[in-house]
C-alpha cells in the first residue's frame, strides 16, 4: 500500500473552476490547506467557489477571469498562476461544454464550437504543462475527459470525438513525459449530477460530484493513469467498446 | 387516459406522490429563473419532510442541494454563512473539527439550512434553545420577481418572521447565518431514566437542573400497569476536552422496500419491550457520541422503506400545559392502543417558552408528542383524523412538516395568523400542503 500511495498535491492550479466535478475534487484539499489558482469565466461563480474553498481552510485563493476559448491568452495566464502559486503542482483541467448535438449534426460552427473548449483549448493549456512538468521534473496533470470519449453514438458524438481525442492526446503525453517524474491522469466519469446534465432525467444512475471528486484524488494517491468514475463504468465501457460495428450501428444509443 | 409526462415525487413519508417537474439550482443567481415555467414553483430542500409541505402537484420544484457552498465562518462569533442546500451533515463534518456544533439538531442530519428554516424545526434543546431560526441571524430570501431581501430580526423583519417557518411559501432562501456552539469533545454526557405514566414523564421533565438536551421514547403498544412506560433520555455535551474527529459516512442502506407486513402490531410490541428492557436499571448513565445520541436512524441510510411501499404517515402536536394530568396526551396514547395499530417511533418531548422567530412557526409551550403509523388502508388515515381531532379539543396544533392530513379547517384554526401570513406569499410559489389546508370546503 505505502508503495504506490502518495502526499496529495498543495499548489493547485483549476481551468474550469466553477465545475461541480472540480468542487468535488477542490474541497477536501482545501481542508488541508492547500493553496489554489482558479481560472473560470463567470466572476459571480468565481467568488462563490472562492469563498467556499477559503472558508473551508484554503491557505491562498488566487483568482483569473477569462473565456478559455481565448488560447492566445493562456500563456501569460499559466506564466501568472506559476508565479503566484510560486509552483504549480498539479493542474485539473475540468472545462468542458456538452454542447446541443442535434446542432451541431448540421451546423459545423457549432460542432466547432464544441471541439474547440474541450479538445483544441485543453491542447493549448496541456501543451504549456506539459512542458513546465517536464521541465520541474514533478508535478501531475489531471484531466476530466469522458466516458463518452470511448465510443462514438449517435446522441453525443461530436462531444464523444472531442473527450476521444483528448484520450489520445493525452495517452501520447503520458508517454512522453512519465519518464519526466510527471503524472498524467485521464478521467473518465459516467454520468455526474451537475450544471451540464442538469436538463437530462437524472436517474439512479447519476453519481453526486462529491464522490467523484473523491475517486480522482484516490486516483492521484495511487498514480493511476486513467480513471474510470464511479469504477463500474470501466466494466460498462469495457462491454459498450466490444459490441461488433455490424451489431452497434443498429443500436440506439 | 392520457399519461401525465412529468415525473411523481415523494417526500420521506412516501406518501402522497405528486407529479412535477424539478428544475435543479446550483448558483444563488440561478434564481429567478431565466425562462420561468408556465407552473407554480416551490423550493425544495432533501426533501426530509414526510408530508406533502415539500410536494407541488403538477408544479416545478426548484431543487436547492446544488447550493452547497459554505461562504463564510468566524470562529470569534461561531457564525457560518453558508448557502441554502448545505445539510446538517456537511456543517458538521466542517464544524466539529473546528471544535462547533449546531445550535439545533433534528432527529436527521440529512436536512438542508432552507429546509430547517422554512419548517423553523426544533431539536432536543428546545425548552432552552427555542427553534433552528432563533439561531439565523440574517438570510437573503429572493422572489420570483427579482428582488433580492437581506432579512433579519432588524432589516426586512416582517419578511424574516414570515419566512422562517414560512414552509418554502415566500420566495427562495438563498444564503444564510447559522450561529454555531462551541463545544470540546463529540461526546455527549447521558443519562437515561425509565419511567411509566405520563405524570412520572411530567415530573422528570420538570425536575432541576435540566440538562440541555432532553426527550424521551415512549411506548405507545404498551397497556394495561404498562401504560405510557419509557425512557426520558438527558444530555449535554461533555466538557471534558475529547475526540473532535468528523463523521465516517455511513455504509448501511435498506436496499429494498420491506414487506409491508414487516412492521406490525406484534413486531413493533417485541421490539419495544426489548428497547424498554435493555436498560435494566431504572437509571443509566455514560458518555456516548453524539451521532447516536442525535441521529439514531441516520446510520441507516433509507430507513423509510421499512415501511414498505405504501409509505408512513407522521404525526405531530404540541399541547399545551393543562391542569389536569396532560389528559390530551392520555386520550392520544389510548386512541392508538384502541386502534390496534402500533407506532414505531414515538416521541415526547417538553417544549420550553422561547419565543420563535416565524409567524407560522409550530412549537408552542407544551408537551409534544411525534408519531408514525405505516399506511394500511382506511385504518391509519381514520387514527390520524381522530388524533387531529383530540389536538384541536385540546388547544393544541399539528405540524405541517409531517403532516398529510390536517383538513383545511383544522389547520385554519390551528394558524388563525394564516391569512396575516398569506400576504407575505410569492404569487409564483405554492405547494401542495398549502393548496390543501387552504382550500374552500
Ligand atoms: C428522521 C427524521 C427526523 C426528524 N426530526 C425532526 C425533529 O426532531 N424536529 C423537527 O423540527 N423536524 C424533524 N424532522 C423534519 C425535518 O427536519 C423537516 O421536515 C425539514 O424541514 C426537512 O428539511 P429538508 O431540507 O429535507 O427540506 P424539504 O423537506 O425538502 O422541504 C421542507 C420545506 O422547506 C422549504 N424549503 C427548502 N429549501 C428552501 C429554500 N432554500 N428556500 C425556501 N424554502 C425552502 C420547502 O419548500 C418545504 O416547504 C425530521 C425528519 C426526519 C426524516
Ligand atoms: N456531468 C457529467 O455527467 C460529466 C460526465 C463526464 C465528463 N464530464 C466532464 O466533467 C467536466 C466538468 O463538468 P461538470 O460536470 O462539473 O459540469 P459543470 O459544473 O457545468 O462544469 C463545467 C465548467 O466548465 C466551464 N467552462 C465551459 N466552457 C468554458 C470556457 N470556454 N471558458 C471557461 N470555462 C468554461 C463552465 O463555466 P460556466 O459555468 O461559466 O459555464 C463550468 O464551470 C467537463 O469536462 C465535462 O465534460 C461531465
Amino acid at each position: 500500500m505505502a508503495r504506490t500511495e502518495r502526499q496529495l498535491p498543495s499548489r493547485i492550479l483549476v481551468l474550469g473552476a466553477t465545475s461541480a466535478i472540480a468542487s468535488g475534487v477542490m474541497r477536501p484539499l482545501a481542508a488541508q490547506g492547500a493553496q489554489f489558482y482558479l481560472v473560470t469565466r463567470d466572476p459571480r461563480k468565481l467568488a462563490a467557489v472562492a469563498a467556499d474553498l477559503q472558508t473551508r481552510g484554503a491557505g491562498a485563493v488566487f483568482t483569473h477571469l477569462m473565456d478559455l476559448d481565448d488560447t492566445d491568452a493562456h500563456g501569460s495566464m499559466l506564466a501568472d498562476a506559476a508565479q503566484k502559486l510560486g509552483t504549480i503542482d498539479m493542474a485539473l483541467l475540468a472545462h468542458g461544454v456538452l454542447g446541443d448535438q442535434e446542432k451541431a449534426q448540421s451546423d459545423y460552427a457549432a460542432a466547432e464550437a464544441i471541439l474547440k473548449t474541450n479538445f483544441l483549448s485543453a491542447v493549448s493549456l496541456i501543451t504549456w504543462l506539459a512542458n513546465y512538468f517536464e521541465q520541474t521534473r514533478q508535478g501531475t496533470l489531471a484531466v476530466i475527459s469522458s466516458v463518452a470519449g470511448d465510443r462514438g453514438r449517435k446522441s453525443n458524438y461530436v462531444y464523444g470525438a472531442s473527450k476521444g481525442a483528448l484520450n489520445v492526446f493525452l495517452d501520447g503525453v503520458r508517454n512522453r513525459i512519465d519518464r519526466s517524474g510527471v503524472h498524467v491522469l485521464t478521467i473518465k466519469p459516467g454520468f455526474v449530477a451537475t450544471p451540464m446534465t442538469a436538463h437530462l432525467d437524472q436517474n439512479a444512475l447519476f453519481a453526486h460530484p462529491s464522490g467523484i471528486g473523491d475517486g480522482i484524488l484516490k486516483a492521484i494517491r495511487k498514480r493511476k493513469d486513467v480513471a474510470y468514475l464511479p469504477p463500474i463504468w470501466a466494466l460498462i465501457m469495457l462491454m459498450i467498446r466490444s459490441i461488433p460495428n455490424a451489431v452497434f450501428k443498429k443500436m440506439n444509443l | 387516459m392520457p399519461r401525465n409526462p412529468q415525473p411523481k415525487f415523494e417526500s420521506w413519508g412516501r406518501y402522497p406522490r405528486l407529479h412535477a417537474n424539478v428544475v435543479p439550482l446550483s448558483w444563488t443567481t440561478d434564481f429567478p429563473l431565466a425562462k420561468p415555467p408556465a407552473t407554480k414553483l416551490l423550493p425544495v430542500g432533501a426533501g426530509r419532510s414526510y408530508g406533502d409541505v415539500c410536494l407541488l402537484d403538477g408544479g416545478t420544484l426548484l431543487k436547492t442541494r446544488g447550493m452547497d457552498r459554505l461562504l463564510h465562518f468566524d470562529p470569534q462569533t461561531g457564525i457560518l454563512c453558508c448557502e441554502a442546500g448545505v445539510t446538517l451533515a456537511e456543517i458538521l463534518d466542517f464544524a466539529v473539527p473546528r471544535g462547533f456544533f449546531l445550535p439545533v439538531s433534528p432527529g436527521t442530519k440529512y436536512v438542508t439550512v432552507g429546509g430547517a428554516i422554512a419548517n423553523d424545526i426544533h431539536g432536543k434543546n428546545h425548552h432552552v434553545a427555542g427553534t433552528f431560526g432563533c439561531h439565523v441571524p440574517r438570510f437573503e430570501l429572493v422572489r420570483s420577481d427579482g428582488a433580492r431581501f437581506v432579512c433579519s430580526a432588524t432589516e426586512n423583519a416582517d419578511w424574516f418572521s414570515a419566512t422562517i417557518g414560512g414552509m418554502g411559501l415566500t420566495g427562495l432562501i438563498s444564503w444564510a447565518e447559522i450561529r454555531l456552539r462551541p463545544i470540546v469533545s463529540r461526546a455527549i454526557q447521558y443519562r437515561g431514566t425509565k419511567f411509566i405514566g405520563i405524570d412520572e414523564f411530567v415530573a422528570l421533565s420538570q425536575a432541576s437542573a435540566q440538562p440541555v438536551y432532553t426527550v424521551a421514547w415512549i411506548d405507545c403498544a404498551a397497556t394495561g400497569n404498562n401504560f405510557a412506560r419509557g425512557i426520558y433520555m438527558q444530555g449535554d455535551h461533555s466538557s471534558m476536552p475529547g475526540e473532535l474527529t468528523p463523521s465516517k459516512r455511513p455504509w448501511l442502506t435498506l436496499p429494498l422496500d420491506l414487506p409491508e407486513f414487516a412492521l406490525n402490531r406484534f413486531s413493533v410490541s417485541l421490539f419495544n419491550t426489548l428497547y424498554y428492557n435493555k436498560q435494566r436499571a431504572k437509571e443509566k448513565t455514560g458518555l456516548v457520541d453524539y451521532e447516536p445520541f442525535f441521529y439514531p436512524l441516520d446510520s441507516l441510510l433509507q430507513w423509510n422503506r421499512m415501511y414498505g411501499k405504501s409509505g408512513l404517515l407522521q404525526f405531530q402536536c404540541v399541547l399545551p400545559w393543562e391542569a389536569d394530568h396532560q389528559m390530551g396526551i392520555v386520550k392520544i396514547l389510548k386512541a392508538i392502543t384502541a386502534s390496534g395499530l402500533a407506532s414505531f417511533l414515538a416521541v415526547l418531548k417538553v417544549f420550553g417558552d422561547v419565543p420563535s422567530p416565524g409567524m407560522m412557526s409550530f412549537p408552542a409551550p407544551g408537551i409534544t408528542l411525534a408519531l408514525d403509523f405505516p399506511i394500511r388502508t382506511e385504518v391509519s388515515f381514520d387514527l390520524l383524523d381522530r388524533l387531529a381531532r383530540i389536538t384541536q379539543e385540546h388547544g393544541g396544533r399539528m405540524y405541517p412538516a409531517k403532516d398529510a392530513r390536517m383538513t383545511a379547517e383544522e389547520f385554519q384554526s390551528f394558524y388563525p395568523q394564516w391569512q396575516a401570513f398569506a400576504r407575505y406569499i410569492d404569487p409564483a410559489f405554492s405547494s401542495a400542503f398549502w393548496e390543501r389546508v387552504t382550500a374552500r370546503g
